[in-house]
């Protein structure tokens, strides 16, 4: 099976020797967290106006590039691009079409990610399992997702089931190949630490396997995540009567140019928001894991 | 308490077969502290995971208090050598500790009454929450440490367990393990390639061939039972001993097993 290479680093977290050999006993412990120099020194509103400086000056060339007379028809000003957005989408549209898109990006997100994670741990685990199913898995993966629409369409319709499905199907595949990676790469000294303390059954799987694995299920969840907004828009767009892929095409259609920008600049923001919730999410999850690689490192 | 019998283990590579143990006999008393050398790459890990129930052996048979022992005993703790492979990282110094109690279904005070003692023994109180890899080698170390004294086992088993930390740390460590051991009165068995350490540390020395492995010496150490850094290692009888262990290890390595002294 290909891996998907998200692990960069998987021998700096396994072997945990400490960086230098002659490391006096300490008094102090090491500070829990560390901040990367820049985040350090900077305050929340520096902060924010570092993140905003890039985007802001792509607007302003964007801006002037559109505002020269001539510029095109299809290439309307951010303030008009505004404007349309403003009316859109707060008006009774966002209950239309974004937040039944949201619900089945989420949706299908969540269902994937059971899948993925209960398959990938129980193939992570047995070595027979895996070599059975490794090859139709091969091949199921190998069926980009959006293909399957017409065929969704006609099992299941053009309702929600469909896109759910089109979504799980295309998002399952990062999160359950780095689910058997991870499971695999459980380190064997702790595994044999474990048994020798009679961590054994569910208990294991929780507080060790799932607890190791977890940095590589979350960079497959992360892999999906940004899948699963492609999908559902692509999922929208074929035999739809709402949501957001549907109101893009739709607006592309019918020439309503400054609101066809402003779905895609949403789809843009809900992504942006989407993956600043994960990284709160990883955070909190892989918190050990940062420190304890920082510490390797010696920071 | 631990008693070896006729103990075996061949590795089958394919058309290969490697015998890495061929016949270890040894018995460990109740309450006993051995310690076990021998050259490196003799099968001193074999040996242990086989003790310990991790591996199955090829022939022979351990037995933990007149218990076959066929998977890992609850009456074992063991101390990796990796101390940094064997502590969750994920979970807080505490917490690793605490965990083996609750698979031994410890009701809660219990649990923390052993998991403050513990930590207290090892000089880890202050720092019960904060998560291994914030700490140096040595207090992971002895994190590990707190952990199996805290399982109450019958015997520990320690795996060259002091081999990744410097000089000065190792020393207190093995002050630390004497001193728990005398404390606690359970039977440790502690793998070393280090002789001074083993001399230093063991009531009784088990010297081991080179692989395959047999037992090739069993020395007794009639050192007091206080020893202390500087004192015990200038002491005429340590010197000795160390001599003779040395010289048993030199005619291991060159394959002719001497007899015993």
């Amino acid at each position: 099976m290909s891996r998907p290479t998200v692990d960069e680093d998987r021998e700096t977290t396994r072997e945990t020797v400490p960086a230098t050999p002659t490391e006096q006993e300490s008094p102090v412990a090491r500070p829990p967290r560390r901040r990367t120099g820049a985040a350090r020194a900077a305050g929340p509103a520096l902060r924010t106006a570092h993140v905003l400086l890039l985007p802001t000056v792509l607007v302003g060339v964007y801006w002037a590039f559109t505002a020269q007379p001539g510029a095109g028809f299809y290439t309307p000003t951010p303030d008009a691009i505004a404007v349309a957005f403003a009316e859109l989408w707060f008006s009774e549209r966002f209950f239309v079409d974004v937040l039944p898109s949201l619900g089945r990006l989420l949706v299908g997100f969540a269902v994937a990610a059971l899948i993925g994670i209960a398959l990938g741990t129980l193939l992570g685990l047995d070595a027979r399992v895996r070599a059975t199913v490794e090859p139709v898995l091969e091949f199921l993966r190998a069926i980009p997702p959006p293909v399957l629409v017409p065929l969704m369409i006609m099992l299941a319709g053009i309702d929600d089931g469909m896109k759910i499905m089109v979504i799980v199907f295309g998002c399952v595949w990062p999160i359950l190949l780095n689910t058997v990676e991870g499971v695999r790469a459980v380190d064997p000294v702790l595994a044999d630490t474990a048994r020798c303390y009679g961590v054994t059954g569910t208990t294991r799987l929780r507080v060790l396997v799932l607890r190791s694995a977890s940095p590589q299920i979350m960079a497959g969840l992360r892999l999906s995540l940004a899948l699963a907004i492609i999908l559902m828009v692509i999922s929208e767009m074929f035999a739809s009567s709402s949501g957001l892929g549907f109101a893009i095409v739709q607006f592309q259609r019918t020439f309503a140019i400054p609101e066809m920008w402003a779905g895609m600049v949403l789809l843009g923001i809900m992504g942006f928001a989407l993956s600043s919730l994960f990284e709160l999410v990883e955070g909190r999850v892989l918190g050990w894991y940062r420190g304890s690689r920082a510490a390797h490192r010696g920071e | 308490m631990l008693k070896v019998t006729g103990l075996q283990k061949i590795y089958n590579g394919g058309s290969t077969a490697v015998e890495a143990v061929r016949d270890l006999t040894f018995e460990l008393a109740e309450g006993e502290l051995v310690c076990l050398v021998g050259p490196s790459g003799c099968g001193k890990t074999t040996l242990l995971k086989c003790i310990a129930g991790l591996m199955t052996p090829t022939g022979g048979t351990v037995e933990l208090a007149g218990e076959p022992v066929l998977s890992p005993p609850p009456g074992m703790a063991v101390v990796f050598q990796e101390y940094g492979r064997s502590l969750f990282p994920w979970m807080s110094v505490r917490a690793n500790v605490e965990l083996p109690l609750k698979e031994k279904k410890l009701p809660r005070a219990r649990r923390e009454e052993l998991v403050t003692e513990s930590l207290e023994a090892v000089g880890l109180t202050a720092f019960s929450d904060s998560y291994p890899w914030q700490l140096s080698g040595g207090m992971q170390q002895r994190v590990a440490i707190a952990r199996a004294i805290a399982y109450e086992p019958q015997v520990l088993l320690m795996d060259e367990p002091f081999a990744a930390v410097d000089a000065q740390t190792r020393a207190d460590l093995e002050d630390l393990v004497r001193e728990i051991w005398q404390r606690l009165g359970v039977t440790v068995l502690f793998v070393t390639h280090d002789i001074d350490e083993a001399v230093y540390l063991g009531e009784r020395v088990l010297v081991l061939s080179n692989s395959p492995t047999v037992v090739q010496d069993d020395v007794t150490v009639d050192l007091p039972a206080e020893r202390d850094q500087l004192g015990t290692r200038q002491d005429e009888r340590f010197t000795r001993l160390r001599a003779r262990v040395y010289a048993q290890i030199q005619q291991a390595k060159k394959g002719t097993a001497p007899a015993p002294a």
